[in-house]
This record gives C-alpha cells, sequence and structure tokens, in this order.
C-alpha cells in the first residue's frame, strides 16, 4: 500500500477551503496549518500563466524528517504516511529544519505538527478533510499499489510534477498539470 | 519575454514561525479523540447563511454538545456535499467572540453618547413605542426595512403587516439589479437567484467581468470545474488576470469601462458572419433587422480602438460561442452596478444570449423551478398610501424592486423639504460598507428619529443605531424552509444545533415580539416558529419531523427543463417575444438597442479602483470570523509593476488611498506588486477596512473601497449606483485625518 494525493492545478481555484477544512477537522491551533495555498504567476502582462497549488507534506518515500528525528518521534506508518508520535517529540525542530517544503510546524503545546494525510479518516474509510470539502474536486487520495484506484488512473495519463524532485525525497503529492 | 515568479503563501499564516516558549511543553498531547470526526456525536441540518447560494449542510456537536463543524449535505443541489470556505468556515460566526449578545440601547452620559445593556422587554418596548409615534404623527409609511439574508423575511412580514412597503436591500441597486432590468426587457423574467446557467453541462463559458474561484458561488464554481473536465471552452473578460482568466482558453484584457464595445462587435460578428441561431431567432425573437442595422458599423476594428482586444481575438471568439451553441452561456454576472450604463450592458448580454439561442437550452441557461410552500395563515396586509416607487420621483423607471439610494435620498430632511422617510429598521446589511457615497448615507442617517439595528456582530451600521438588537447565528436557529429554484426543487431545513449565545435571539422571535408590542399579534398567530414550519411542510406532504431527520427533500418538477424542439413558447415581453429591439425600454425614451457610451477616464496620476471578492469572503461580513481571517485578515491593493515602479513602491508597503473628490482613507492599505493587473486600474477585495473597534480581529486591517466610492453613476433605467467610475491616487506618508490604526 502506498498512499499518494494528485491534485489538480487545473482546477484548483485557490479558494482555501482545503486549508480551513483541515484546521477544524484537525484541531489546528489559529496561526497555524497543516496545509496551505500557493500562487505561482509566470510571464507579464497581459502574457500570463497562474498556478494554485495546495500544498501540504508530501509523505515522502525519502523521508529526511524521519532520518533525522532523534527521539523516533517521526515515523513512517502504513500506506507510507509520514507520522508524528506526539508523545516522543521532544520540539528540537531538527525535522522542520530538514524538510524542503516546510510542512511541519511547532505546535504550542510544545510537539511538531504536521499533516496526517487524515489518517484517522481514512482508518475510517474516509477521504482526507481537504479532499472530501475541495469545490471543484481537484484533488485525488488513494493507493498507488493499486491500479485500478483513481490516482493511479490518473498518473498514468495526466502529465504531472512533484515538488523540488532535486532534493531527492520522493514525494508523494503530485500535481496534475 | 521575462518570467517573472511571484511566490505568495495565500494562507500559511504563521508556518514554522511559532518559537517555543519555556514551559510550554505539554505532555498530553493531541489524541486522537479530539478530533472532529472521531469526536461527532450528533448532526442537526442546517443551510449555509455565508451566502444566497444556501448551501444545505450538516452541523456536528460532540457529546458535550459543543460545536464542531458544518459539511455539506450530500444531497442537496447546491453543494454536492461540499460546502465553499465560507461555508466550512461558518462556525467561526458562532465562536466570534465579538459578537453581540444583549440588546444595546444608545444614551448620553455627560455628553458623551454610548451604549447601555438592555432587556429584551425595555429594548422592544422602545423600539414599538417609537414606531407608533412615527406611524400617529407621519402614517406607518414612513418606516422602511434595509435588509439582505434570511432574517429579511421576518421584518418584512412586520413591516407589511405595520402599514410600510418601503423594503429595499443593497443587492438589487448596489448589485444585481441592472442585469435584471436587462432581462426582463429582453427576455421578459429576470435571471433570479441562484443564476439558473447550466454550466455542468455547457460547452462555452463566457465571464465578463465574472471571477467565479475567486466569487465562490457553489454550484457555478463546482460545475465550473466539471466543465473544464469536460474539455469546456472559458472566454474570460476582465481587465485582471483573475482566477478564472487563468483556466481560460481566451483571456481579453479589456481596457476597462468598455465592455459594451465588445459586446457589440461580439453581435456585430454573429449577425454579419451569420452565426446565429436561426431557427430560434426567426421562432422567438424580435427585432432582428432593426438589430442588424444598428449595430453594422460596430465591427471589430471599431471596437479594438475601445477596447484594445486584437479585431482577430474578437472574432475568433465570437466564432467559437457560435461553434458551441446553444450549449454557450454568457454570463450575465451578479454584481453589474458598474458605469451606470448596466442596464444596456445586460441588455447586450442578453441579446448575445438570444442570438445563440442559449436561453432555455441544454448547456446554456435551464428554466428553474422551485418548490412552493403555501404562507402560514395571516390576516391581509393595511394597504399602504404610498411605497418606495414615490421614493423615485420619476426617476428610474423599470425598477422592480426597492432602490435603496432612493429611499436614503428620502430620508434626508433639508430647509426646503422634510425627510418623507422617518424611521429605518435594518437587518443582515452593513450599510456603510455597501452603499456608495457615505457623507450622504450619514445625512440621512442623522435625520431619522429611529434606527434600529439588527445583527449578529457589531458591524459599523450598528454604529449609528439608536438600539442594536442581537441576532443569534444561523447554527442557533430555525429559518424559513429553503425553497430556492434549482434544476431540481427542493426542501431544505435549517435547525439549531445548539442554543443561542447570551441573549441573542432568533430574527423571528424578534419580529414577532416587536409585532405583539405593536398590537399585530394576529400577524404573528404561533407560540414557535417550528409550528409555522410543520404547518407548512404538511401541506406539501412533508413534516417538520422528516425534515429534521433528511435535511434535504428533492420534490419532482412539474414543467419543462428546457425548451422543446420547435417549441412555441410566450415569453413575458411587451411582444411575447424575445425582444432584441427591447419595446419596453423604447416607451420609457430609452435606447431599444444598446449603444456604446465613452466613460471618464482616470486623471494623471491616479488609477481607476476596481474591486472583487475573495473565496473566503463575503463583503464585510465576514471579516472578523476567526476562522476566515485566519486565510485572509487584510486586502491588499494590487499595483502593476510598471506603476509601482513610477511611484517607487515596495511589496507590502503600507500606503494611503486618496480618490478624485480628495477623500483618504481612514486607514492604510498594503501594497502588492503583481502583472495580473493593468497599469490604469488598481484592484482590492472588498469588505475590509472596518472602523468599529469592537471589531478587534479586522478592525483597521487592510482599506475599505466603499469609502472610496464617492462618486456613483446612476443607471437611469432602474437606479443602479455604478461602482467602477471612481479614481485613486497614493499617499505614502500618513495623511494628517487618518485614523490611528
Ligand atoms: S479546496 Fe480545492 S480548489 Fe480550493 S484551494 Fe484547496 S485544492 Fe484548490
Ligand atoms: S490530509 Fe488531512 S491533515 Fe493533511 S492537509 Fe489534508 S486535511 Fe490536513
Ligand atoms: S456558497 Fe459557500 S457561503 Fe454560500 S451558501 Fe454555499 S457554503 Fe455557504
Amino acid at each position: 500500500m502506498r498512499y499518494a494525493m494528485a491534485i489538480d492545478t487545473k482546477k484548483c481555484v485557490g479558494c482555501s477551503d482545503c486549508v480551513v477544512a483541515c484546521q477544524i477537522e484537525n484541531k489546528v491551533p489559529t496561526g497555524y496549518c497543516r496545509d496551505w495555498v500557493t500562487e505561482t504567476v509566470y510571464g507579464a502582462y497581459p502574457q500570463l500563466e497562474l498556478e494554485l497549488r495546495s500544498e501540504r507534506c508530501n509523505h515522502c518515500d525519502n523521508a529526511p524528517c524521519v532520518r533525522c528525528c532523534p527521539t523516533g518521534a517521526s515515523y513512517i506508518a502504513e500506506g507510507g504516511v509520514v507520522l508524528v508520535e506526539a508523545s516522543k517529540c521532544i520540539g528540537c525542530g531538527a525535522c522542520i529544519e530538514s524538510c524542503p517544503y516546510d510542512a511541519r510546524y511547532s505546535h504550542p503545546d510544545g510537539y511538531v505538527d504536521k499533516c496526517t494525510f487524515c489518517i484517522h479518516r481514512v482508518r475510517e474509510g474516509l477521504q482526507p478533510a481537504c479532499v472530501a470539502v475541495c469545490p471543484t474536486k481537484c484533488m485525488y487520495f488513494g493507493d498507488l499499489d493499486d491500479p485500478s484506484s483513481d490516482i493511479s488512473k490518473l498518473l498514468k495519463t495526466r502529465k504531472y510534477k512533484v515538488l523540488a524532485p532535486e532534493a531527492g525525497t520522493k514525494p508523494q503529492v503530485y500535481y496534475l498539470l | 519575454m521575462a518570467t517573472r515568479r511571484d511566490f505568495i503563501k495565500i494562507s500559511a499564516l504563521g508556518i514554522g514561525g511559532a518559537t517555543l516558549g519555556a514551559g510550554a511543553f505539554n505532555l498530553l498531547k493531541g489524541s486522537g479523540a479530539e478530533l472532529a470526526t472521531t469526536a461527532a456525536f450528533a448532526r442537526y441540518p442546517t443551510y449555509c447563511e455565508v451566502c444566497f447560494w444556501k448551501c444545505a449542510g450538516w452541523s456536528y456537536v460532540d457529546e458535550q454538545g459543543k460545536l464542531l463543524k458544518v459539511e455539506g449535505h450530500a444531497d442537496d443541489p447546491h453543494c454536492s456535499g461540499r460546502l465553499c470556505p465560507r461555508g466550512t468556515g461558518g462556525i467561526g460566526m458562532y465562536y466570534d467572540e465579538d459578537r453581540l449578545t444583549t440588546p444595546l440601547i444608545r444614551v448620553e452620559e455627560n455628553g458623551r453618547q454610548a451604549f447601555r445593556k438592555a432587556s429584551w422587554d425595555e429594548a422592544l418596548g422602545m423600539v414599538a413605542d417609537k414606531m407608533k409615534a412615527i406611524a400617529g404623527s407621519h402614517g406607518p409609511e414612513s418606516m422602511a426595512l434595509f435588509n439582505h439574508g434570511s432574517s429579511g423575511h421576518y421584518f418584512t412580514h412586520l413591516l407589511k403587516a405595520y402599514g410600510s412597503s418601503n423594503v429595499v436591500a443593497p443587492s438589487y441597486a448596489q448589485c444585481r439589479g441592472p442585469r435584471e432590468a436587462g432581462w426582463i426587457a429582453t427576455f421578459g423574467t429576470s435571471v433570479g437567484t441562484p443564476e439558473p446557467t447550466d454550466i455542468r453541462d455547457t460547452r462555452c463559458l463566457v465571464l465578463i467581468g465574472s471571477h467565479l474561484g475567486e466569487n465562490m458561488h457553489n454550484g457555478q464554481v463546482q460545475e465550473m470545474s466539471d466543465a473544464i473536465d469536460n474539455g469546456a471552452d472559458i472566454i474570460t473578460v476582465d481587465p485582471r488576470y483573475s482566477t478564472a482568466a487563468s483556466k481560460s482558453r481566451y483571456w481579453l484584457p479589456i481596457k476597462p469601462a468598455t465592455d459594451l464595445a465588445l459586446l457589440l462587435a461580439w453581435i456585430h460578428v454573429i449577425i454579419y458572419e451569420e452565426l446565429y441561431d436561426k431557427d430560434y431567432v426567426e421562432r422567438y425573437t424580435y427585432g432582428l433587422d432593426r438589430l442588424k442595422q444598428h449595430v453594422r458599423r460596430m465591427t471589430p476594428e471599431w471596437a479594438y480602438g475601445i477596447t484594445t482586444i486584437r479585431p482577430e481575438a474578437i472574432r475568433e471568439t465570437a466564432r467559437l460561442m457560435a461553434s458551441a451553441a446553444p450549449a454557450t452561456i454568457v454570463h450575465p454576472g451578479r454584481h453589474v452596478t458598474w458605469y451606470g450604463d448596466d442596464s444596456q450592458r445586460s441588455r447586450a448580454i442578453a441579446i448575445l444570449n438570444a442570438l445563440l439561442g442559449s436561453w432555455g437550452r441544454r448547456g446554456g441557461f435551464y428554466f428553474p423551478e422551485s418548490a412552493s410552500l403555501p404562507e402560514f395563515p395571516s390576516p391581509e396586509y393595511p394597504k399602504p398610501k404610498w411605497s418606495w416607487k414615490d421614493t423615485l420621483d420619476g426617476r428610474y423607471p423599470l425598477a422592480s424592486m426597492g432602490v435603496t439610494n432612493t429611499v436614503i435620498e428620502a430620508s434626508i430632511a433639508s430647509p426646503e423639504k422634510e425627510a418623507r422617510i422617518k424611521g429605518w429598521i435594518v437587518t443582515g446589511t452593513n450599510l456603510p460598507l455597501a452603499i456608495p457615497d457615505k457623507a450622504q448615507l450619514e445625512r440621512a442617517m442623522q435625520s431619522l428619529g429611529l434606527l434600529v439595528v439588527i445583527d449578529t456582530m457589531p458591524m459599523e451600521i450598528t454604529g449609528y443605531a439608536d438600539i442594536v438588537l442581537p441576532e443569534c447565528t444561523y447554527l442557533e436557529r430555525y429559518d424559513e424552509v429553503r425553497t430556492s429554484p434549482y434544476r431540481e426543487p427542493s426542501l431544505a431545513l435549517r435547525m439549531p444545533a445548539i442554543a443561542p449565545t447570551g441573549d441573542s435571539k432568533p430574527a423571528w422571535w424578534i419580529a414577532k415580539q416587536l409585532g405583539e408590542k405593536l398590537g399585530l399579534s394576529e400577524y404573528f398567530a404561533y407560540k414557535d416558529y417550528t409550528e409555522v414550519l410543520d404547518w407548512q411542510l404538511r401541506q406539501v406532504g412533508s413534516s417538520l419531523e422528516e425534515m429534521q431527520r433528511a435535511g434535504v427533500k428533492m420534490i419532482p418538477r412539474k414543467t419543462p427543463l428546457y425548451l422543446k424542439e420547435g417549441e412555441a413558447f410566450q415569453f413575458g415581453t411587451n411582444t411575447g417575444k424575445i425582444e432584441l429591439y427591447a419595446t419596453e425600454f423604447e416607451k420609457y425614451g430609452f435606447d431599444p438597442l444598446p449603444n456604446y457610451v465613452a466613460h471618464p477616464e482616470p486623471p494623471k496620476n491616479y488609477y481607476r479602483l476596481n474591486y472583487g471578492r475573495a473565496p473566503m469572503h463575503t463583503f464585510s461580513r465576514t471579516a472578523n470570523n476567526p476562522n476566515l481571517t485566519d486565510l485572509m485578515d487584510e486586502n491588499k491593493l494590487w499595483v502593476n509593476p510598471k506603476v509601482a515602479k513610477i511611484w517607487g513602491l515596495e511589496n507590502d508597503q503600507e500606503i494611503w488611498l486618496k480618490n478624485q473628490d480628495g477623500i483618504v482613507s481612514n486607514f492604510p492599505i498594503k501594497v502588492r506588486i503583481t502583472e495580473r493587473i493593468r497599469w490604469d486600474s488598481v484592484y482590492m477585495v472588498h469588505g475590509f477596512g472596518h472602523s468599529r473597534k469592537e471589531l478587534t480581529r479586522s478592525y483597521g486591517k487592510g482599506a475599505c473601497d466603499a469609502e472610496m466610492i464617492t462618486r456613483p453613476m446612476t443607471d437611469p433605467i432602474m437606479g443602479g449606483t455604478g461602482m467602477r467610475g471612481n479614481f485613486v491616487t497614493f499617499l505614502l506618508e500618513k495623511p494628517e485625518k487618518a485614523v490611528e490604526s
């Protein structure tokens, strides 16, 4: 099993519903977030292109945060999901430093927090909160090891990219182009 | 070509920015049991009140009855189980600690005016006494209601029972009114709400200044996404590179204020290249020959000089629209009060749709149908001696709803003229941020003998009130059953998930209590609104109990969704046809065929002020919502890099705005330098720059566009206040008058 996410940049409108849904679902304290939206503008008026991306932890196959965690609080769970065991986390922030995606933050309660792929929902057979709420239905979550999953099919037929591939992290959030 | 890469985390507030305070380490960390999904215990049906789309959903509470979240109702055609960010963040309306929780009465203490807390009995008694006095000396017609949203229903009923039909809403003359006037003149019916655009099945969607995706009207945004999946083409006309523009096959970066010239040129191409739907036009329309003659010289070359859009692009897009027709939508827009000739621009859009044969056709516009619920039995209303129509004083003959601006004018007393309107009830609308020409609005409010404001939040308007009545949020109350027209009619129930905060009350309760104090009890012949709902639902074979369980109930359509092939159809116009040539406009002396008129241009060093929406906010209403301010807590001024260079501006630099009439913004606004905006205009999101300190989260955050709009251009046809003809320049130093922020 290899959980992954694909996000269709052709459809995303940058509304941030994924952000607020995640904050509410995961009780993220005000002023923090596990996912966020970026806007990239290419070109000059009026020859322009715009890419909106909903970003979060990439649940990397080769996760530097897990490798550098001194206590083993950061670990890889089922389906390759990268998690933090809050009770083992000493809040040293080594993982925050090591993440090329700026995906982790120090929770005010003293541990490091980040996107969990909503594993608590996935275990109940639900979609992650951000995927379930997205009004443009531009986000897909599923198992890459299952060739019949939507996400496997999309990655076969559509062009895509990942973020910072040069970092060698093998990220598992794919952006459909 | 130079490639620029603006990189902005729109909503990454504070990420990585927090440092660990000593002693903040907590061993009892985030156990899974606190998560919203696993903690959910009970759910109650509701429909969202954060915009008029009224998406149905469920409010979830935990075992302690604490509100956890609101989610879309999977069976609701308005939202298909997915709320927009404003709906998801709607719980912030409930949790906002700045809410109004008790009635307030204006008092004078030591020469200073202030509010003091009051009981409902005292506050409502005072309102009733003043209303009785106004009715006694000036007649009940001199009370007016300004309303928006669900609460308007109850106060409209109250006002009519009291004897006034002076009911107005900014959603007409400050928003969609011109499009309704243009549509009624052409198709004999208004566009209506929600718009019956068949985006799901369209092959070509044309947006003129409509920024779907930034404007999050849920069903339309969802369907636009489906249309993208289905390979539909989008054509966007906007001086700003909007989100929708970035999804478009064609973006036409039009010179602001020239849209009508482009529309006329499109009409020219479609007629002269014979691209129109001949059968449809022959069968259903009136006036093609005169239209053809009228647009003879309005060629793409003619329009090029006005709009800066290349003639080839105009021809290509016209052909694209025609090739997809009738599954083409030239979107009527929603906020269309731009330049004062907006009914005529809306007419041109209506004509274009008629030529393409898209009205009443699959992939164009469907015929909406709503479920109808009988009104709860109530005596007839007294007949008012005069109404808002008399405040028009012979102007705006085609206004089909009350015009806020004329009622405001009629409230101003002057030495020559006594004011006809003496008192206002304002519910759910923050007039100072919605109405242009603030000075006039303030003169009116100073003249009033009574100003009652009903709201959930201490909005700017409450600062002018004599009496403030706290309404509870939509998550804490029953309301009317939703019956909005759609493809499939449906009923949706809103019921409380939690008890009202503090002493706040549902609008139905406030109106009923006030009615009783006014001696109008027979108009409110129920103890609780659930009686009304159950009675109404039983008339159509449902019940309150059923709706409490189901939330949403679909009702089968009775009428066809589209025109049938070759069907004979009577339109509600004078000729019974779709009027390409508008006889109703002619009758009142307005151009029966639209003409392009040039509008004023910005003076040197000034820029046209354009404004619009952000997906996570609804006007000024959400600017203090804790969940939504977390996504966006201020607006910024979009400035083209060339303009920034001339002025030496940097990103996030705070500047003040000054408009053509010398009005300076209360608060500074941060600059956002972006290629997405033309050099002749600037852009900001509407609804920020709040000036009431009681709004602790939004006070002084960003600037207020309404404040800069002192020169509305009024539509002579229906009274709409065009607001895109105001120009601003920049003040780099803090001006004398600006409020401390
Ligand atoms: S909710 Fe969907 S459309 Fe909105 S920003 Fe997130 S991914 Fe994009
Ligand atoms: S998967 Fe869950 S935790 Fe991760 S960003 Fe989406 S909602 Fe947040
Ligand atoms: S579109 Fe958004 S704000 Fe409007 S009713 Fe639906 S969820 Fe609420």
